[in-house]
């Protein structure tokens, strides 16, 4: 019986209380328990980390690494990585390293806008079926969704661009065309996710006990929505738009690997893969940088969306 | 299941009219006239155009244009390639086997593979063969297939030489060794694009598996003293079945797109690098037709997997 206190007890014990108030003050937020539970997330925090030093290197590093990636230098083609070349060269001798960086910057512009178009399109879609749900509003939408899902959209992604590419580019100049047309692209064929998520959410939200509170009260259907669903149907909507990042990176370069991307003087990662095709047995650099580099990217952004999904369900949590 | 399978044959029927309604719609919209052309040489008059376009039945009204157009690709008339000037069904009937077979068997070991590791994860929950599995799963579908492609080829073809560069599609099997030569060539296809579906399948078969492992009917086939082998492949097994094979439905799409880029990166004489070679010449028939083809292509195995599911669930089947 005569046990010594455990540990546990006696940092109780010899806590300071005076500021006891304070500390019984300070509010345990929404945002403050995702942010405990997603730093426990091994994966999910490296990941962040990862794709923080990307997104640094490719916005600041063409400012601290100042060699044009454009530069032509055929006396030094194809070189494996040297401490001059960290990358090594490509079959014009120009710097893999700086064209990495450039190419990164453009892909996540894209990256980012695609996401940002194909999540607010999938949450009008999905905030509209739901809160009308069960109408025939509903139902048209719903209709579209799925037939958006049953359509063969890399094909079509490409028709699109073969239709339209010449007069974008005529309307917006070679490269903000291309720039234009892809993101919109990529988000107008990757929405319905996001809409049935959101529907899905919107439904149920829609029969909490919160918003039947608010609808009693007089609430306007706008502020329904606005201010009682929406933020209840923010935590997989992050998800999703963080997952549709990696997406859109991969799509952008898939487009560039086949050479109906951006234009050849614009080096994207997926236009440098495009490229080192042809020298795969000279200069494996040409392949494996750009490569590594969209796989690191994408690898990062899937696992902050794992972590994401886990910290911001708040059921998912105490299981 | 007769009233079912019927059902969902109804169903993919408006699937089908809307994609090639969309594929129309979007020729219709582009800018650019056909016959522009003629417009810049001096020996085509204005008249001879006119007359052109009216053979070629450009002055209808478009609803009129679509239905014939429709009308004749599904009585098997394509058109004309521009570029190899023969018939577009001829070029697309030389393809497309490469990339049935190719998509069918990637997708078969894929699938083959991801059932028994995805279940073995679920029930070894938290074990280290579990976290093993789902790093390798992560790895997978965040590696694009042309990178996995380039890669593959850089290590098995550049430095070790077990596989060719490039597929040959002169070889015929004939004997013993065109039969190697032609499983040498298409092995790394198939491996890039399965290993893909792989990772994907994996996950959704864990979260499956760990969804039906919680049961009441599994507790009851353990209490009454059944081995856990007869208990996971009896009463877990079945039931993951159902969920995933929904998914390989839905994933169809993906699939047929991410052979199409596996066949430019290996140069596989399928109708995925048929489409990027017409897009690249300016051959609208061929382009067209292949999207079309892909539309047809998803909806039919879509269907499968929806008989396939009413064959598997016999809930689905009975309650309609």
């Amino acid at each position: 019986m005569n046990q010594p206190p455990s540990e546990e007890l006696v940092a109780i014990r010899d806590t300071d209380i005076s500021d006891a108030d304070e500390l019984a003050m300070k509010p345990r937020t929404y945002w403050g328990d995702v942010w405990r539970h997603f730093r426990r997330h091994r994966m999910a925090v490296a990941g962040g980390i990862v794709l923080i030093v990307i997104v640094l290197a490719t916005a600041l590093g063409p400012f601290v690494y100042t060699v044009s990636p454009k530069k032509i230098d055929f006396a030094h083609s194809m070189e494996q990585p040297t401490a001059t070349h960290l990358f090594g060269t490509n079959d014009m001798g120009q710097d893999m390293l700086a064209r990495a960086l450039w190419g990164g910057r453009i892909s996540m512009i894209v990256a980012v806008f695609a996401m940002l178009v194909g999540i607010s399109l999938g949450m009008a879609v999905g905030a509209a079926s739901g809160f009308m749900g069960g109408t025939w509003v509903d139902m048209i939408l719903m209709r579209i969704t799925d037939l958006f899902l049953s359509m063969p959209q890399l094909p079509l992604l490409l028709l699109i661009v073969y239709l339209f590419r010449a007069s974008i580019t005529k309307l917006f100049g070679a490269e903000l065309g291309v720039f234009v047309m892809v993101i919109l692209v990529i988000g107008i064929l990757n929405w319905m996710p996001v809409a049935r998520l959101v529907r899905a959410s919107f439904l149920s939200a829609r029969e909490m006990d919160y918003v039947k509170a608010a609808r009693a009260l007089g609430a306007s259907p706008w502020r329904q929505v606005f201010r009682h669903i929406f933020p209840n149907v923010m935590g997989p909507v992050i998800v999703a738009a963080t997952l549709s990042v990696g997406t859109a990176i991969i799509t952008e370069s898939m487009l560039s690997f086949l050479g109906l991307g951006f234009p050849p003087d614009t080096p994207t990662w997926g236009r440098m893969l495009y490229e080192s095709q042809n020298f795969l047995s000279l200069a494996p650099n040409m392949a494996l940088s750009p490569g590594i580099l969209i796989f690191l990217t994408v690898l990062s952004v899937n696992a902050l969306g794992d972590g994401l999904r886990d910290a911001l369900d708040p059921q998912q949590r105490n299981r | 299941m007769g009233r079912y399978l019927i059902n969902r044959l109804l169903i993919s029927i408006p699937t089908l009219i809307a994609t090639s309604m969309v594929i129309f719609g979007l020729l219709a919209l582009a800018p650019g006239d056909p016959l522009g052309e003629f417009a810049l040489n001096p020996s085509i008059t204005a008249e001879v155009r006119e007359n052109l376009r009216i053979s070629l039945g450009l002055d209808q009204p478009l609803p009129i244009r679509y239905v014939k157009w429709f009308y004749s690709f599904l009585t098997g008339n394509w058109g004309w390639s521009f570029t190899s000037l023969s018939p577009v069904r001829d070029l697309v009937a030389q393809r497309i086997g490469a990339t049935l077979a190719i998509v069918g068997l990637a997708y078969l070991w894929g699938g083959l593979a991801a059932f028994p590791l995805g279940v073995i994860s679920a029930i070894k929950r938290y074990s280290l063969t579990d976290q093993a599995i789902t790093l390798f799963a992560f790895l997978g579908f965040s590696m694009p297939t042309y990178f996995t492609g380039l890669l593959f080829i850089i290590v098995f073809s550049v430095n070790l030489g077990w596989f060719p560069f490039v597929y040959d599609s002169t070889v015929q099997v004939m004997d013993w060794n065109t039969l190697i030569q032609q499983f040498k060539q298409s092995i790394m296809p198939i491996t890039v694009l399965g290993l893909w579906e792989m990772a994907t399948l994996m996950r959704f078969v864990r979260s499956a598996t760990l969804d039906s492992i919680n049961q009441d009917y599994v507790r009851t086939a353990r209490s009454k003293g059944l081995q856990e082998w007869v208990v996971i492949n009896r009463h877990v097994l079945r039931n993951t079945l159902i969920p995933v094979v929904t998914l390989i439905a839905l994933r169809v799409p993906t699939i047929f797109a991410g052979a199409l880029i596996t066949e430019q990166v290996f140069r596989v004489p399928g109708i995925g690098s048929l489409l990027i070679s017409a897009i690249q010449q300016n051959d609208t028939p061929v382009v067209m037709s292949i999207t079309f083809i892909y539309g047809i292509l998803v909806v039919i195995f879509n269907l499968v997997a929806d008989v396939l599911y009413g064959f598997l669930d016999p809930r689905v089947s009975y309650s309609k």
